[in-house]
């Protein structure tokens, strides 16, 4: 006869789960927590988002055409330029004041502000994609390794205005002729200024993941056949999305300083297409003035690239499982 | 200031000078600024501006053009012309007289063998000289006496004053210069830094592309000039800080070329240190109208080559309704202000061979448009831009990147969207644009565009071969590397018929004629060239620098002799 045997066995007290007393919180609420302690990525990434939404909905609100002439019009200053100066020629049709040739300069700074962050955005995502895939397989890959690092270094040994202004002759005909003069430019800015710029995203993953693939999870993920696709998108990837989010924050700033940059220099958009770059070159010669028409731009640019900056430091910060939670 | 009381002005000043007792040296030190650096004082080995403005300090010709373009001696006694016999009959001979007892500012005499020398070493086979074309015909050089030049040509020659006259070609001293001829010209540095002149000033010291130290010339054959014991002539910079040395701060007495927005250049003159001056010269900013076509689907080597007419522009009635539609009034006012007129001419200047060409610069929209509709371009698809057989009015419109310029774009296509006509716009970077590099797809020769806009002028005072420029055969294609000053690939035999007998005509009643005919059949007959804006140059000199005439037609700084301190 044997003793009956529990249909359940009884778990040993000291090893008994005192069970969740919280329900699970997911990764993406702690970072996002941990997002929110740091102000100024917070400030900066509200700012972000108010521009952003500012150039996208602002011509719905703001309907006068940037390219529109009103010479009667002409060199109007903003309106705050009252408040200190009676005889300002200001005037709410123009709350910005406007241009040597009466072009508005708030629609303007809108249209401006579409075609920079629209090149900032899309040479950052590009530069992201080319980087972070390199640097991934530079550093999983002992083979791939040497062959990638070296392009690398040629890349990084390449002057980027001189290679656009190339590029701007050789390729600005076929894309003008398939995309039209606006589309080509932009196709043609955002390729360069990506291919150009994610040197450094590829070597600071390379390094990552050349340290992450000798840890204990991987090998232990590599001893029960996970297939190096499967681990680098399960174990490695999330653990260098930190760098990878710096990068990316500093790529958007460098896009849009490059674009201006030929704006400023009359090799970018056409010269009747505002962008940021476009209108602070035009004003440097009457700077002294109409201040506004350099400062509106350049503080614009400059709150854009640091807003950029403030955001990526606290993505680094929040995405980091080590930094969290401290 | 006018144009008008400021040479009133100067002219008045320049009769009260002498009265107060002049003495060379007496006024001290006179600050230029050049924003662009002289690298040699020599103009036979350079071609820009600064060198040859900087070098007209030092070195002189036989004669100059003064503010009005007519000739005035310098070295020479008197200007040959065939009324005083200096020019033979049948036009091929000009006989030079030098004033008598002329010294270098070495001591030593100058004499009719310096002046064949000058002639020899420009014509020189290695040299490379830049003023060579100022010696085009000259068959050979005589000097019968020590004071005498006689010039043969070995053609007539309607304009005889080529090779000594002006700037551009100034006598050199053959015993400094004697081991530099040909291929040995650019390496005599001591010479070419340093040359010995008849000029007012001698160089004591020469920095190449920064400063030059200038002191009075003790051999100057006017023994009361000039007033400035020495010169500074500092070079570099921009345009806009060369303005601001002279006109707010008093930094620099006299500032060359600045081209600046006209609201710029005034609110610089508020300074009260300086008065900006202006003088019209032969620049003209037009726009060319491209009569091949430039489509990018042609094969490479015949975009742009006389062997496809332009589709749209052909048409002598568009390239008018474009013309029409511009306001070259409000062009001025926005771009150039003092400095710059409105003008329907390609030469504006001198008198002589400017028509009286005016039609062009009342705007006409509703004119224009009529225009094209009779040209049977209408908008049938209601989105603003006219078609005609299934193809849209549409144009590319390039030009330089300057500020002015992109206004000026902006501007034009707003008129010509208002005609229906969708306009492009592009700009290039100047050193591509003008750089005629036949590799280049952007150079205005090249021509990958359907209007263009720049400006051109032409050296001294005869239009000949600025006219002939636009001769048949002489537009930039592959054949010719892409050279060739034809830009708009323009071809008429009457016009080139017309050209033959200029360059037979030596009556300048008869010369002005048929130059201004041929400037009417490029500009209001054909609208090939639509011009803009005749524009001036701009200078400023301090309000206590005296004797300034701004001169277009010769060196700015060439009576730099007659120049003086208004005392405050």
């Amino acid at each position: 006869m044997t003793e009956p045997v529990p249909a359940s066995p009884v778990p040993i007290e000291a090893l008994k789960d005192k069970g969740p007393d919280k329900p699970p919180r997911s990764k993406w609420r702690d970072v996002w927590e941990q997002f929110r302690k740091h102000k100024g990525a917070m400030v900066g990434g509200a700012f972000l988002l108010f521009i952003t939404l500012g150039v996208l909905v602002g011509p719905w609100l703001w309907t006068l055409d940037p390219q529109a002439l009103d010479i009667r019009a002409k060199d109007m200053r903003p309106i705050y330029t009252a408040i200190w100066n009676s005889e300002a020629d200001v005037g709410w049709a123009h709350p910005l004041g406007s241009d040597q040739l009466g072009r508005d300069n708030l629609a303007q700074l809108i249209a401006g502000g579409r075609a920079s962050m629209a090149v900032g955005w899309a040479a950052m995502l590009l530069s992201l994609i080319i980087g972070a895939g390199i640097g991934v397989v530079a550093g999983y890959f002992r083979k791939l390794d040497g062959p990638l690092m070296r392009l690398t270094d040629l890349f990084l040994s390449l002057p980027i205005l001189p290679l656009l202004l190339v590029a701007v002759t050789l390729f600005r005909q076929p894309l003008r002729a398939n995309f039209g003069p606006e589309g080509g430019m932009f196709i043609l800015i955002v390729t360069v200024v990506g291919i150009t710029s994610w040197m450094p995203t590829a070597r600071i993953v390379r390094g990552d993941i050349l340290a992450l693939k000798e840890r204990e999870f991987v090998l232990a993920a590599r001893s029960i056949g996970t297939r190096p696709f499967q681990i680098i998108k399960r174990h490695l990837l999330p653990n260098v999305l930190s760098p990878i989010m710096v990068s990316a924050t500093l790529g958007l700033a460098t896009a849009i300083i490059t674009e201006s940059a030929l704006s400023f220099l009359g090799v970018g958009f056409p010269s009747d297409f505002p962008t940021w770059g476009k209108m602070l070159a035009d004003a440097v010669a009457r700077m002294e003035d109409f201040p506004e028409r350099v400062m509106l731009p350049g503080i614009a640019i400059s709150l854009t690239v640091l807003g950029v900056n403030y955001l990526g430091d606290g993505l680094r910060d929040a995405l980091d499982p080590r930094i969290r939670g401290r | 200031m006018k144009l008008k009381t400021l040479m009133l002005g100067a002219a008045a000043a320049s009769v009260l000078a002498p009265a107060v007792q002049a003495e060379r040296g007496e006024d001290g030190n006179v600050n230029i600024i050049y924003w662009q650096a002289p690298s040699i004082m020599t103009p036979y080995l350079s071609g820009g501006t600064k060198d040859i403005e900087a070098a007209s300090l030092v070195l002189e010709p036989l004669g100059r053009y003064d503010e009005t373009g007519a000739l005035v001696p310098y070295l020479a006694a008197e200007i040959p012309t065939v009324e005083n016999g200096g020019v033979s009959e049948d036009l091929t001979q000009i006989t030079w007289k030098l004033k008598e007892g002329l010294l270098w500012s070495d001591g030593s005499p100058v004499t009719s063998a310096d002046v064949k020398f000058t002639a020899d070493y420009c014509m020189a086979p290695e040299g490379g000289c830049a003023q060579f074309a100022k010696f085009t015909g000259v068959e050979s050089i005589e000097t019968p006496d020590d004071l005498t030049v006689v010039v043969n040509f070995d053609k007539p020659m309607p304009n005889p004053y080529g090779p000594f006259m002006g700037g551009q070609s100034p006598i050199l001293q053959k015993a400094q210069f004697e081991d530099c001829v040909g291929a040995a010209a650019s390496t005599c540095t001591e010479a070419n830094f340093n040359p010995i002149g008849t000029g007012p000033f001698v160089v004591d010291e020469f920095k190449p592309n920064d400063v030059i130290s200038l002191s009075a010339n003790p051999n100057y054959r006017d023994p009361e000039k000039p007033a400035f014991a020495t010169v500074t002539f500092k070079g570099g910079g921009d345009a806009e800080a060369a303005a601001r040395a002279v006109l707010q701060t008093g930094e620099y007495d006299y500032a060359w070329n600045l081209q600046l927005a006209p609201d710029v250049l005034a609110s610089m003159a508020e300074g009260g240190e300086g008065t900006p001056v202006s003088a019209f010269g032969t620049l003209v900013e037009r726009i060319e109208m491209n009569l091949t076509d430039p489509s990018p689907d042609l094969p490479e080597g015949e975009r742009s080559t006389v062997a496809h007419p332009h589709p749209i522009l052909s048409d002598e009635k568009v390239r008018r309704a474009l013309s029409m539609a511009i306001d070259r009034e409000l062009l001025v006012e926005v771009g150039y202000g003092q400095a710059g007129r409105a003008t329907c001419n390609l030469v504006p200047a001198p008198e002589l061979y400017a028509s009286d060409n005016t039609e062009c610069l009342t705007q006409d929209l509703e004119g224009a448009k009529a225009l094209l509709e009779e040209a049977g371009w209408t908008d049938t698809d209601g989105d603003g831009v006219r078609e005609k057989d299934g193809e849209k009015l549409s144009l590319l419109y390039q030009t330089s990147t300057n500020a002015v310029r992109q206004d000026f774009q902006a501007l034009i296509k707003d008129w010509w969207r208002q005609i229906g006509v969708e306009t492009e716009l592009r700009n290039v970077d100047s050193s591509v644009f003008f750089g005629g590099d036949p590799g280049s797809p952007d150079t205005f020769q090249k021509f990958y565009a359907d209007v263009e806009m720049y400006a051109n002028n032409f050296d001294g005072t005869d239009p000949q071969s600025y006219l002939s420029m636009y001769r048949c055969g002489n537009e930039p294609k592959p054949s010719s590397q892409w050279q060739g000053e034809n830009i708009n690939r323009f071809c008429n035999e009457e016009y080139d018929a017309m050209l033959d007998e200029l360059a037979k005509t030596g009556e300048l009643e008869k010369r002005g004629e048929i130059a201004k005919k041929l400037n009417d059949m490029l500009t209001k007959e054909s609208m090939t060239i639509v011009p803009l804006v005749d524009r001036g140059r701009v200078s400023a000199h301090s309000n206590t620098l005296g004797g300034v005439v701004l001169n277009t037609w010769d060196s700015e700084l060439w009576n730099a002799a007659d120049w003086y301190r208004i005392d405050e």
